[in-house]
């Protein structure tokens, strides 16, 4: 029963790996992952370790690829997806993949544990293993220090997110403009993002200086205007009085 | 079953997600390879958990999660963020990150 359950949920966790590589679009590489997952957390329950295997099915399946679901959603999918260096860039990372595959393979199931490729060496668990109280225990009294840190960075995470995803008024930051050393360095036309949304710094400095020329011989002009038309009013007055 | 065989489902796994972070561009698509490799990092641990029937892996595996999820906070932040200002979503087109 443990093999059959063990090869039924190791063929559909690398199925769902899979799936989530080779689908085009993000939203069904999600919806893969949590088949994954879920398959993932099987095989954490065959290993006995069901506080970690529950914890998978709740944050992962639950609430993390939720997140997932709402931001493909949100950003919806924008055509192809696959790699743009073809050929060449796809064979050499699957070179590089199954290397590190096989050297896995090889450093794991060469290893010199015997009991590892042995059930019946395994040793007997006791009563509470995996579950939620061990971890707990260990948790609050050998782990404290890591428990702690990892509060601190879940807080930091999330001032993080609120910060990135917060809504400014009209996309881009208003404000005058202010120029870095990066940008007097930097050449213009190098296809940066910045250089994307607002154009090149040098576009960007000529067509202010032109708006300020016109402005100004515009404010001039309506000035000469003025002048020119209480110069009419006056004169006739003063050709009546002659 | 003998540890050997998750311990081969961990790597395969592994090598799997890696093969994913080279090829593909989306960046969403990019975070769920790395959910696949913290996975596989995962189903390791609580491996050699049940080989030496102690739960400390176990401890590591959640902490583990935690990483991943903070990882996946700020992530989809950024991606939410790009796609905000209207920027393409492909890491191959994103050179800086720059307000």
């Amino acid at each position: 029963m443990t093999e059959v359950l063990f090869f039924l949920s190791a063929i559909v966790a690398i199925g769902g790996a899979i799936g989530v590589i080779a689908l085009k679009n993000p939203f069904n590489s999600v919806l893969a992952l949590v088949v994954h997952l879920i398959a993932l957390a099987m095989l954490f329950l065959l290993l006995h370790s069901e506080f970690v295997a529950a914890a998978q099915v709740v944050v992962y399946a639950g609430a993390v690829m939720v997140l997932y679901v709402f931001v493909s959603a949100y950003v919806g999918e924008d055509g192809e997806t696959w790699t743009s260096g073809g050929r060449l860039q796809r064979f050499f990372a699957f070179l590089l993949a199954a290397g590190l595959g096989a050297e896995l393979l090889i450093a794991l199931l060469g290893s010199g544990l015997k009991s590892l490729a042995d059930e019946s060496e395994l040793p007997t668990l006791e009563a509470g293993f995996g579950g939620a109280a061990e971890i707990g225990e260990l948790l609050l009294t050998k782990y404290l220090l890591a428990f702690e840190a990892a509060s601190l960075l879940l807080l930091a995470a999330a001032v993080g997110a609120v910060l990135l995803a917060r809504r400014r008024p009209g996309g881009i930051p208003e404000g005058p403009r202010i120029l870095s050393v990066k940008d007097l360095v930097s050449s213009a036309g190098t296809g940066s993002m910045t250089e994307g949304t607002r154009g090149t710094l040098a576009a960007r400095g000529m067509e202010a200086d032109r708006l300020a020329e016109r402005r100004v011989a515009e404010a001039q002009a309506a000035k000469a205007r003025d002048a020119a038309k209480s110069a009419a009013a006056s004169a006739p007055d003063a050709g009546s009085d002659a | 079953m003998a540890i050997t065989w998750y311990l081969a489902v961990s790597g395969i796994l592994f090598a799997l997600g890696l093969f994913g972070v080279f090829v593909r561009r989306n960046p969403l698509v990019l975070l769920l390879c790395l959910e696949l490799m913290l996975g596989a990092a995962n189903l390791a641990l609580l491996a050699f958990d049940r080989y030496h029937a102690q739960n400390d892996g176990s401890i590591l595996a959640i902490i583990v999660m935690v990483v991943a999820a903070c990882e996946v906070t700020v992530g989809l932040g950024i991606v939410v963020a790009m796609h905000r200002r209207g920027h393409p979503i492909d890491v191959d087109k994103t050179r800086e990150l720059h307000g």
